[in-house]
């Protein structure tokens, strides 16, 4: 093992000349494709091991550090009588607050005083263990082998092609009897043909989300918009997959604006009503930008305009958002014409089926 | 037990009966003397593991806690409780019991915010012990299957915090199990059928929250707890790396032993991230699902950000152009492929992680080295796969931030559309730039080390020769110092036989050799090779005289390769002159 030299010294001794140096050459003989590993290097002592004094510190320390560990527990012991969650915003806060410093307290002290402790008082000299190839020796193989070889023996398995035959069918067919009705019951009752319907049907009212209010023409202003449901939506069978479907956005717009529909008399007056759905992953299209007529999805930033039959503008979306069908009853109500003439939402593969 | 003369303590006889019974029935001490003076190595990158198992116990700790309190059920009901703003609304029990867990219970949102936190902290620490691993090489022979569990863990953890996320049944996690859906109905053929196996119907149904529940706190940490036993038996079984250094080789393991060196560190260690977790979970809210409210299909909040590890996933949706990008196929009833979604939600994750899960399996067949590494790479040495990895993370950072791209455009007055576009086009580029930036960046720390082994450090001392000539003094490097730097092996580009024999016939497997060659040249191709002795002894010898600067020309000759900009004066490390290299290219280095 060679020393480091001239390091930390004062340099002033150094020469250009590198005599000094502390290569290590086989004399005579070829110099060494590779730089040999010059060994461990030197240990160095810390302050604790050479001076008493800074010994004993670091021990106080970590007994400090303990104690504030139990001062932590303590401390949430007394929050948790004293500082109950209550019926306010603040004394929640305040209980949630003393608890967690506690704990954070309790915590830190015992891992900085064990981490301290190891640091400085526990010995520091580095020690080495031999590692060994994780192959087997060749001995330890053919053992290995021979003792499969006999087990297989054993089972007297060879040349009964059918015995094993049925062995892997059995086994390979009986995971059947638990993933079969596992499959067959978890999806309900597959009937995927649900994405393509919604609640609206022709004649059904346009009320508000969610206070269920019937609207008239007149109620929307140009520029606004409304958030809206089906009539009676509460009375699904399921209310929430059918919400889910079935939410729409009435934008009143000036109907000089209107560049195009997405099929003839669908607007009413300039009201138009667009699926929420987002057409990308389903989000609901929330955001509207009256002075360039955009709906913007807040999820992924598709822009879709409503003026010209809800195109995509920008953003990850393909296709424009559904148009409902729209009109007025007979006491002057919105209605729907019909149900949506494709299915809203997110593509899937059997939409155009 | 004691082998002191004075008689046993009391203390020390009940432990020593204790041992006694443990081992007549378990011989535990064959254990004991195995394992309690293992020697690990010391390293602070070696912790990054260490925070990713503590979090997972934080996270089992607080989790049994909200297990107690919370209701995984659908079923609506009617709020009345503490918080005003909510009183009377109709929600899912799921998220009523969350407002009870966090207003009524004493510590249940400390509980709740330790919980979400310790998951983050838990997923980033697998992602960044992960980068430790790469950047180390440590994957290589013979620990590249605890490479695939460390890589299943990952995936793991994923699939822990997206099901934890979406349980409160709150507008944000309500949105993110939609978004969901929607990328679930673009996978072709069994799309829509994935969509109804997952709600039990169509979305949103009633039984994803009991459904993610029993995901969440059954399926997913038990196959955790199950690979982490078996990640950990892996790290004991072929003892842990470590990194270069005197004295530090193939054949050992240099560090301190389990007891009790790391009985105090790494169960300290425990203590301290546990600590840090209940310091942010005290201080620092996160997810206020009360404000948010309960799921209901309408509403949507503005600039919402799913937890960090999602946000790569959110970026991609964002980036992908929708225009012509869906496709029907089979005329106009046939079947829709929305690529617009199926690329980035599938195909664009699934090709960032099948890279990091095949790497060291590519990297060996590339290298052709079938030998055990238990000494770690410095990054530097390995600027392919430095570069590699770090072009995979910028990769995955654009990702994230185009995940925010919604937050910067408001933070910074942009125009969301630019951003989109500067992260579209960052997407492709910014990957390619960091790889051949984190290159040169490799070689050129790969010619210091050179330069400092061959000339020393510069002392700051000029000296003036008899004939007027200045020259700065340079200290060699001690064995030490100099051995970090010449340690590690000079890797080439694999060799193949020719495509012909020598009686000219064509030899089967020739094609599959040519692209191995090509991989590996990629790999290897440019490289700085470590100083030999025969270069330091040369270097020392021209050095010996008035100036050091020749050896510099003969470093340059060893660089073949390296693409040094070739007749371009290079300084010479503090000689009296700059020495032009000369221009020797060629293939003579691999020849030698």
């Amino acid at each position: 093992m060679s020393t480091p030299h001239g390091h930390g010294q004062d340099g002033g001794h150094e020469s250009p000349d590198f005599a000094g140096s502390d290569l290590v050459l086989r004399e005579g003989d070829a110099t060494p494709e590779k730089f040999q590993n010059p060994g461990f290097g030197p240990h160095r002592p810390r302050k604790g091991d050479v001076d008493p004094a800074a010994n004993k510190k670091s021990e106080r320390q970590v007994v400090a550090l303990f104690a504030i560990s139990i001062l932590g527990t303590i401390g949430f012991i007394a929050a948790y009588f004293a500082l109950r969650p209550g019926d306010t915003v603040t004394s929640m806060r305040n209980s949630n607050l003393a608890l967690g410093l506690g704990l954070a307290f309790a915590l830190l002290g015992i891992g900085l005083a064990a981490v301290h402790w190891a640091k400085t008082l526990m010995n520091d000299h580095e020690k080495f263990e031999h590692r060994h190839a994780q192959r087997s020796t060749d001995t330890v193989r053919a053992e290995a082998v021979q003792a499969l070889k006999d087990g297989a023996e054993d089972s007297a398995i060879g040349r009964r092609g059918l015995l094993k035959g049925a062995l892997v069918s059995s086994l390979a067919l009986f995971p059947l009897t638990i993933a079969l009705p596992l499959i067959g019951e978890v999806g309900e009752d597959w009937n995927i043909n649900k994405f393509k319907r919604t609640l609206w049907a022709r004649g059904k009212r346009i009320v508000l989300d969610p206070t269920g209010q019937p609207i008239r023409a007149a109620d929307i202003t140009i520029g606004s918009v409304v958030h809206v449901i089906p009539e009676d939506l509460d009375e699904s069978e399921a209310p929430l997959d059918e919400k889910a479907k079935a939410i729409v956005l009435l934008i009143r717009l000036d109907p000089r604006d209107i560049v195009s529909e997405q099929g003839e008399g669908w607007s009413y007056d300039g009201i138009v009503a667009f699926s929420k759905v987002c057409t990308h992953v389903g989000c609901p299209v929330a955001l509207y930008e009256q002075q360039t007529h955009h709906l913007l999805c807040p999820c992924h930033q598709s822009t879709f305009d409503v003026a010209d039959g809800a195109k995509v503008v920008f953003g990850p979306a393909s296709r424009p958002l559904p148009q409902l069908p729209i009109t007025v009853d007979d006491e002057g109500y919105l209605v729907a014409q019909s149900d949506f003439h494709e299915p809203v939402g997110p593509s899937f593969w059997e939409r155009l089926r | 037990m004691s082998t002191t003369t004075s008689a046993p303590s009391r203390g020390a006889r009940a432990a020593a009966g204790t041992a006694d019974y443990l081992d007549q029935r378990t011989g535990i001490g064959t254990a004991v003397k195995e394992f309690a003076r293992k020697i690990f190595p010391d390293h602070w990158s070696f912790l990054l593991g260490e925070i990713a198992l503590y979090s997972f116990i934080t996270l089992l700790i607080s989790g049994v806690f909200l297990t107690m309190f919370f209701v995984p059920s659908m079923t609506e009901v009617h709020y009345h409780g503490p918080w005003p703003a909510l009183d009377g609304v109709e929600m899912s029990e799921a998220f009523a019991s969350t407002l009870r867990l966090s207003f009524e219970v004493s510590g249940g949102l400390l509980m709740r915010q330790i919980h979400h936190w310790a998951a983050l902290i838990f997923v980033a620490s697998i992602v960044t012990h992960m980068m430790r691993v790469f950047f180390t090489g440590a994957f290589r022979k013979p620990r590249e299957i605890n490479w695939l569990v460390g890589f299943i863990l990952l995936i793991l953890s994923l699939a822990a915090g997206f099901s934890g996320y979406s349980l409160p049944d709150d507008v944000l996690s309500g949105n993110g199990l939609r978004i969901t859906d929607g990328v679930v109905r673009s996978i072709p053929i069994i799309g829509s059928y994935l969509s109804y196996f997952i709600f039990g119907g169509e979305f949103p149904g009633h039984d994803i929250i009991p459904r993610l529940f029993t995901v969440h706190i059954l399926l997913v940490p038990g196959l955790i707890l199950a690979l982490i036993a078996l990640h950990l038996f892996l790290v004991v079984l072929h003892k842990h790396t470590q990194y270069p250094g005197s004295g530090r080789t193939n054949a050992n393991v240099v560090g301190y032993p389990l007891f009790p060196i790391y009985v105090a560190k790494a169960g300290g260690y425990f203590f301290i991230v546990f600590g840090i977790i209940a310091l942010m979970g005290a201080t620092m809210s996160i997810n206020p699902v009360w404000n948010y409210g309960p799921y209901d299909p309408s509403p949507v909040s503005a600039g919402a950000q799913p937890d960090w590890y999602m946000l790569f996933l959110e970026g991609s949706l964002r980036l992908m152009p929708g225009g012509g990008t869906e496709f029907v196929i089979g005329g106009d009833n046939g079947f829709t492929v929305s690529l617009n979604v199926l690329v980035p939600a599938v195909v664009v994750p699934g090709v960032l992680f099948m890279l990091l899960a095949l790497y060291p399996f590519v990297e060996a067949w590339a290298t052709g080295d079938k030998r055990e590494h238990h000494v770690l790479d410095r990054p530097r040495n390995r600027p392919f796969r430095t570069a590699f990895g770090s072009a995979l993370l910028m990769a995955f950072f654009i990702l994230v931030l185009a995940g925010s791209n919604d937050l910067i455009a408001t933070h910074f007055h942009l125009s969301i559309n630019d951003i989109t576009w500067v992260f579209r086009i960052l997407f492709f580029v910014g990957p390619w730039a960091t790889f051949v930036i984190t290159k040169r960046i490799c070689l050129a720390l790969q010619r210091k080390d050179r330069e400092l082994v061959l000339h020393g450090h510069e002392t700051g001392q000029i000296v003036r020769f008899a004939s007027g000539e200045y020259i700065e003094v340079h200290k060699p490097l001690d064995a030490h110092e100099r051995w970090l730097r010449v340690q590690h092996d000079a890797v080439r580009p694999l060799e193949i036989e020719p495509a012909e024999d020598s009686r000219g016939v064509r030899r089967p497997g020739y094609r599959k050799d040519r692209l191995r060659q090509r991989v590996s040249r990629m790999f290897y191709e440019d490289r700085v090779e470590p100083v030999t002795p025969a270069e330091l002894e040369s270097a020392h010898a021209h050095g010996g005289g008035d100036h050091d600067s020749l050896g510099s020309v003969h470093q340059e000759h060893a660089q073949v390769g390296a693409s040094a900009p070739a007749g371009e004066p290079a300084p010479t490390g503090g000689g009296s002159r700059l020495v032009a290299p000369v221009d020797e290219t060629g293939d003579d280095v691999r020849k030698k």
